[in-house]
């Protein structure tokens, strides 16, 4: 084969080798530094470097160099105006070899870069130049032969630097739009947490209209998050469930305080007007754009109940969303288990009946089979933290009392002998 | 072609103050940077002539021939002479296209580069005779 024909197949193949590298997205450094490769092997230069342009620093970053030495600068002065000179299409190969060229070449270069490169001994500048916009360079040293670059060659790197060019043009746009991406996240973080903020400063607001159950919308939102964590909802789903349990009480605020806070037992009237409150609730919830989902009804159907004898609308069994079912059971257990100005709390044996009783009636049987194991992986020390232990108050849950009991309701519970007793 | 992730070592060894560095197979991608710094290493550690052998190397594409450059630059800048053994007839026109047997001698096989860099005193460093080539 004669030597043309070699070295036009190789050219070739190194165009396709370039291809090949260029579509390669996992590592900027490597790919911009493989390609260096493949064009200095095409034409068996002995160095050279990819410059990307880093547009507002007025610098050269060099991303790849071969042959440079250790000494090798990682950034070169690059002034703006030279990158609006160089932005036209299909740009020529700027030559530093050619005296004749020189002049022209200072200018469009400046003279400190001009120098720098002769430094380094690097001689043929060819800009890369994606839709009218300079992104860089490709900076070539002498060949192995020490001849000139032919014209042919020059024609050869000029076609390779267009799709280095692109190669990093498209690397830049994925780098602004991962930008952006992270700038949305800390942004859409940013809003959840006022979000929280803001639902945990109504649930104070909230308990605050009810100087006996100070507390009272915190402890059913971390009930409620358990419990759904415990029947395996998403942590997304987790989290909208613990924002309806601070807020299932909301519509108390438009409750008046002394029917809220009144030390006897309630006429029929305050009764209707104190259960006013879910739907009352669910219009002050409902206009609000909720980053989770079904948190106004949740709050509207809380005082459900499975065997349609709950308020506002007496829905049964499935008919009741499976939130506002988590969220009943949360909000009786805590009113359960903290005192109240009419009744003391109830102790444990008592809330294991009331369970046991109400279960499929009141309450979903599968709710309170959650809450029961996850009250025995506390009293079992199998979870990192203890929420219900802490939340009940110290010795409320003795082990050696509440295992067994738990053990057999959770036992009762999952087989539906409760429900099964109850129907 | 990228393959940070090749981390196999690259043969050598040491006859004298002359070290065989074996080409392999990964001479054509990224990871053939792994020889360049091989060699540097020998004569970082006082070799004074440098043997890349091709023998278990196919075609030789154009990373291939960049990093050979790259062992070119870095035997010239020690003064070590080069030579390359097992270059199988592609490859061996292909580097006299490209100017690098200018730079480095070409031997049939590892024994014949080792003979010809002993033929030469590598402390008085000058290029070996190109040899012939397969």
């Amino acid at each position: 084969m004669s030597d043309q024909t070699t070295k036009l197949i190789h050219a070739f193949s190194a165009l396709a080798d370039l291809g090949e590298e260029l579509a390669d997205t996992r590592d900027f450094e490597e790919m911009v530094r493989t390609t260096l490769h493949v064009v200095l092997g095409a034409l068996g230069v002995r160095r050279g470097a990819v410059a990307e342009y880093m547009q507002g620093d007025d610098t050269l970053r060099i991303v790849a160099a071969w042959g440079l030495g250790d000494d090798a600068p990682a950034t070169l002065t690059f002034a703006a105006a030279s990158a609006e000179m160089l932005s036209a299409p299909h740009p020529r190969a700027l030559s530093l070899s050619e005296s004749d060229q020189l002049e022209l070449v200072q200018h469009q270069l400046g003279d400190t870069l001009v120098a720098t490169l002769g430094e380094l001994r690097l001689q043929l500048v060819v800009p890369l130049v994606v839709h009218k916009k300079f992104v860089g360079f490709i900076l070539l040293g002498d060949k192995a032969t020490d001849e000139e670059f032919t014209l042919y060659e020059r024609e050869v790197v000029r076609t390779m630097a267009r799709h280095i060019g692109v190669g990093i043009f498209n690397h830049r746009l994925l780098r602004e739009v991962e930008q952006r991406a992270e700038e949305s996240r800390g942004l859409y973080d940013n809003l959840r947490t006022i979000y929280r903020d803001t639902v945990r400063a109504f649930a104070a607001a909230i308990d605050c209209k009810d100087k006996y159950t100070q507390g009272h919308s915190e402890r059913v939102g971390k009930y409620s998050e358990i419990i759904a964590r415990e029947m395996g909802w998403s942590e997304e789903q987790v989290e909208g469930i613990a924002v309806a349990g601070y807020l299932h009480d909301i519509g108390k605020l438009v409750v008046e305080r002394d029917i809220i806070n009144a030390p006897y037992k309630i006429d029929a009237k305050q009764s209707s007007e104190l259960n006013r409150h879910p739907a009352a609730g669910y219009e002050i919830l409902a206009p609000i754009r909720h980053p989770y989902a079904d948190i106004p009804l949740m709050a509207k159907y809380h005082h459900e109940r499975i065997d349609g004898r709950g308020y506002p609308e007496g829905l049964t069994g499935d008919q009741i969303p499976p939130g506002a079912k988590i969220v009943s059971v949360a909000d009786s257990f805590d009113a359960m288990t903290t005192d109240r100005t009419y009744k003391r709390r109830k102790v444990f044996t008592e809330v294991v009946e009331d369970f046991r009783k109400n279960a499929g009636k009141q309450f979903a049987p599968e709710v309170l089979a959650a809450l029961c194991r996850a009250m025995l992986k506390e009293v079992n020390g199998e979870t990192k933290e203890r929420v219900i232990i802490k939340l009940l108050g110290k010795g409320y849950l003795e082990p050696e009392e509440c295992r067994p009991l738990l053990v057999e309701l959770i036992a009762e519970l999952e087989s539906g002998v409760s429900l099964a007793a109850a129907q | 072609m990228v393959d940070s992730h090749d981390r196999s070592p690259v043969r050598s060894a040491r006859s004298g103050d002359i070290a065989v560095i074996y080409a392999s197979d990964y001479l054509n991608k990224l990871s053939g940077e792994r020889i360049e710094r091989e060699c540097r290493a020998h004569l970082g550690a006082g070799c004074r002539a440098l043997v890349v052998d091709f023998k278990n190397t196919g075609l030789v594409n154009s990373i291939g021939v960049s990093i050979m450059l790259g062992v070119i630059d870095a035997a010239e800048r020690a003064h070590a002479p080069l030579v390359f053994s097992n270059v199988n007839s592609q490859a061996a026109q292909l580097f006299e296209i490209l100017g690098l047997t200018l730079h480095a001698s070409l031997a049939d096989d590892e024994h014949a580069a080792l003979r010809m860099l002993s033929e030469v005193n590598v402390a008085q460093p000058r290029r070996v005779p190109v040899g012939k080539h397969t």
